[in-house]
């Protein structure tokens, strides 16, 4: 029993860094109705430049302060340049412009910072956190942080008038032209959203996995499974969902046999593929009426 | 027409291609071919070896078209059908002796029957949520064929060595060239399966089921057959494209399929044109040449090269290749005018 | 009282295919104007075209400001609310945050006593506030959608065909307030309609369009008391 709940403990400790990586995921699925593959590469990039002021002597919390600012406007900047021209192009090729933003943005990381991994500091410390060997005090101010996150959010989509526009345009965009909102500049601002979360993910999830190009890559498929299993139209429910996924697969690589830690991933999917098959709107999804 | 269109708020995700045009003309399809049969005559045998590769990848993303631009459903796992068809062959060829002709629909069957029980769930699935489902099995497949009790016949991490083979009859050309030769055929032939396919009654079924689900059902559509179907024939005639990638590389090892693959795949069916069969030679030529392009323009930065590329290609043809070929027949047909 | 509305010369095109030939008319400020025609005539395409959602040449002057060339979003904050045809809701949200769309572009106080203005003109939406809007009945939709489009305080409301697929008696309620909101407050009033018994007895002023022009205006009530224009154009 001690085992299973050190288990559970931890996976919310791994869970985290998940639930920070899916409410990123949220944000641009809202603005944009669907999945940026090249979400994780930019948290990357923020995450090296935050590094770099580091580097250059600038306070955590003012880099951090910058990094969000810049990460920001970075995603606008993505959005008029690489995804407005492509407005009325098939879904696909918007997933072909994500895939090719992944390689740029590796590519160009790489051969800035290189290839060996780079310590980044916590503003939390690592020491045990209320004794406890499972959660250090980085992976607690991490959890608070998602949770504040989170809640911010939730304000912002539920009580201001700029969340409901966005949410009115990202589901029906003619009708919002229609109410007067400017649904291009949502999209935008939206990029702009969604890359300020990932940066503060990344920043989260650097002093965990350590810094280096790659360090995303599977934080961002489980972001993308935790999104969508908490429903990807709801903040809340991507939390959960991170803390789900955590849990799931630190019990599955303890508890099933011969499930080393190459076979958690496609365990944890496959059950939330499950989890889907029966509720196929996720968790905390709202389901949509359809009709002809 | 107004009052439907309140509730289809979404575009479909596939642009409806129109069914006349997911083929080339007859005059055009014999051109191709009789330049595809004569390359070997100017080439060399490294070239050569690149052009089977081409056209394996080419059906693969055949495969895909026929899935994404004939029912709509979109996959991200075909890495992993590829895998298996793959290891069958080669299976098959070096543990029972099978002679590598044989091992093909062997590959394919198995992969049909895969594909379909795979779809079976996936019904459930649609979109993002379908991608995901996908994704998963294409992770997941590499660390399978990495499991200990398999290793016996999948050789582990190692892989298998498959045994290239000669041409038959004693016809004087190399191997490569009889391999190329050897593929070109079995593409044409599922190339004009293809075709056929979606011309036919059940290719109406899946486009209608792509286009408007709902609508396909209450016209009497059997909705869950085709769509699993689709699965299923995808999947087998990747795996026949698993099959000849075995036989034609010698090699078949875990790390050759992940997930990687299926983006590549992927990529080559946007920037053939989704539903636009000849595509998938444009499309497969983009993976299979630009990467190397781009590790020739710069080592360092040959992701960004690429990239770059990419962004190039789809701003100036966001409906891949299909769009610069419908403009050509615009153009002919204005001059013939 | 002077023109609200006055179009010119319009001509639209979907693609290749022009639908609107030189369209002309005008709509003084108050009023509650109807278009009337057969199918394909034009109607919702001209409504279209005043909000920016179709490509079109000519002129359209909205109190003295040109609105050709201004995009939708623009145009709709100059004060002109469009009810589409299958009336534009917003499906997956709460019919209360549907009404605090529709007022999205305003800055001013009063809107939540503008909501409550909505729920005495409809009590349906009031019961129903915080359901989400793509499950109300056709009818119910409707009365959100003018509602929404109410709450930005309008000029000037264009309605599509607010009578499509509703019931008769839901109809003639919903027509009912709409007389009322054009004559208390002051909200002018274009509305296109198949049944054109029904918008002439409400509307004051009409135009007849046929294939992408105008046949024929007058006063309601003219048009309705000339038995030829109602046997030819209106099918009644």
């Amino acid at each position: 029993m001690e085992l299973f709940t050190n288990q559970v403990l931890a996976g919310i400790a791994t869970g985290a860094i998940y639930a920070c990586m899916a409410l990123a995921v949220v944000m641009i699925y809202q603005a944009i109705d669907q999945l940026n593959f090249a979400q994780g590469e930019m948290a990357m990039f923020s995450t090296f430049l935050a590094w770099q002021m580091i580097q250059w002597g600038v306070p955590f919390w003012g880099a951090f302060a910058l990094t969000l600012v810049i990460s920001f406007a970075g995603g606008v900047m993505i959005e008029r340049l690489l995804f407005k021209p492509l407005a009325n192009a098939p879904i696909l090729t918007h997933v072909a412009g994500f895939i090719a933003l992944f390689a740029i943005l590796n590519s160009v990381a790489g051969l800035t910072w290189d290839f060996t991994i780079k310590q980044f500091p916590s503003p939390f410390g690592s020491a045990p956190f209320l004794g406890s060997q499972l959660i250090s005090t980085h992976q607690a101010g991490m959890i608070a942080v998602t949770l504040v996150l989170l809640l911010a959010l939730y304000f912002f989509f539920q009580f201001t008038r700029i969340g409901l526009a966005m949410r009115a345009a990202a589901a029906q965009p003619e009708s919002a032209r229609l109410v007067g909102i400017n649904t291009s500049w949502m999209v935008a601002l939206g990029w702009g959203m969604a890359s300020a979360i990932g940066a503060i993910a990344g920043m989260m999830i650097a002093p965990v996995v350590f810094l280096e190009p790659n360090m995303m890559g599977g934080v961002l498929i489980y972001g993308f499974a935790a999104a969508v299993l908490g429903g990807l139209s709801s903040p809340f429910g991507a939390v959960i969902g991170g803390f789900l996924v955590g849990i799931f697969e630190n019990l599955a690589g303890t508890y099933i046999p011969g499930v080393g830690n190459e076979l958690k991933l496609p365990i944890a999917l496959a059950l939330i593929i499950t989890v889907l098959v029966v509720k196929p709107n996720g968790l905390f999804g709202r389901s949509v009426v359809k009709r002809v | 027409m107004s009052a439907l269109q309140d509730s289809v708020t979404r575009a479909p995700a596939v642009a409806a291609v129109p069914k006349g045009n997911i083929a080339l003309g007859y005059l055009t399809s014999t051109m191709v071919v009789i330049l595809l049969f004569a390359v070997p005559l100017f080439a060399k045998n490294f070239v050569i070896f690149q052009m089977t590769i081409w056209l394996i990848y080419a059906i693969a993303i055949l495969a895909l078209n026929i899935l994404t631009g004939g029912s709509g459903q979109f996959s991200l796992g075909q890495s992993a059908f590829y895998a298996l068809g793959a290891y069958t062959s080669a299976i098959l060829m070096e543990h029972f002796g099978v002679n590598y002709v044989l091992t093909l629909p062997v590959a394919g069957a198995l992969c049909f029957a895969f594909g379909f029980l795979f779809g079976l769930p996936a019904l459930r699935l649609s979109g993002i949520y379908l991608a995901l489902a996908t994704f998963a099995l294409a992770t997941a497949m590499p660390q399978i064929l990495k499991l200990g009790v398999f290793e016996h016949w999948t050789g582990g991490v190692q892989g298998l060595v498959v045994t290239k083979p000669d041409a038959p009859f004693g016809l004087p050309i190399s191997q490569d060239v009889w391999l190329y030769y050897f593929t070109l055929v079995i593409s044409i032939v599922i190339y004009v399966f293809a075709v056929n396919l979606l011309k036919s009654r059940t290719g109406r079924a899946m486009m209608a089921i792509r286009d408007n689900e709902i609508a396909a059902s209450a016209m009497g559509v059997n909705v869950s057959l085709y769509k699993t179907l689709a699965f299923g024939i995808s999947a087998g005639t990747t795996g026949v494209a698993g099959g000849l990638g075995a036989i034609a590389v010698q090699f078949v090892a875990p790390d050759g399929y992940t997930i990687q693959l299926a983006i590549a795949l992927f990529l080559g069916m946007v920037v053939g044109g989704v539903g636009w069969l000849p595509g998938s030679l444009v499309g497969s030529a983009f993976i299979v040449f630009v990467p190397n392009l781009a590790e020739e323009v710069s080592k360092g930065l040959s992701g960004a090269v690429f990239g770059a590329i990419l962004i190039v290609v789809i701003f100036l043809v966001p409906h891949g290749s299909r769009q610069v070929a419908y403009k050509i027949q615009d153009i002919v047909r204005k001059i013939r005018k | 009282m002077s023109a609200l509305l006055t179009v010119t010369d319009l001509r639209a095109y979907y693609g290749q295919v022009q639908a609107l030939h030189g369209l002309q008319f005008e709509m003084k400020e108050g009023s509650m104007t109807t278009l009337l025609g057969a199918n394909g005539a034009g109607k919702t395409t001209t409504l279209r075209a005043i909000c920016a959602m179709v490509r079109s040449t000519g002129s359209i002057q909205f109190a003295g400001t040109p609105l050709l060339g201004r995009s939708t979003e623009a145009i709709v904050k100059l004060g002109i609310a469009h009810v589409p045809q299958g009336r534009g809701t917003f499906t997956s949200m709460t019919v209360e945050e549907n009404l605090q769309l529709g007022a999205i572009t305003r800055k001013d106080k009063e809107i939540a006593s503008d909501i409550e203005r909505m729920y005495a003109h409809f009590p349906v939406l009031k019961q129903r506030h915080t359901q989400q809007a793509g499950t109300l009945s056709g009818g119910e939709q409707q009365m959100l959608a003018v509602a929404r489009a109410l709450m930005l305080r309008p000029r000037l409301m264009l309605l599509d065909e607010p009578s499509f697929g509703l019931a008769p008696l839901v109809v003639r309620d919903l027509f009912r307030i709409l007389g009322k909101i054009n004559r208390e407050d002051k909200v002018s009033i274009l509305v296109v309609e198949q049944n054109a018994q029904l918008a002439l007895e409400l509307a004051d002023h009409a135009y007849v369009i046929e294939t992408g022009r105008i046949v024929m205006s007058g006063t309601a009530t003219d048009i309705a008391s000339n038995e030829d224009i109602r046997k030819s154009y209106l099918g009644y």
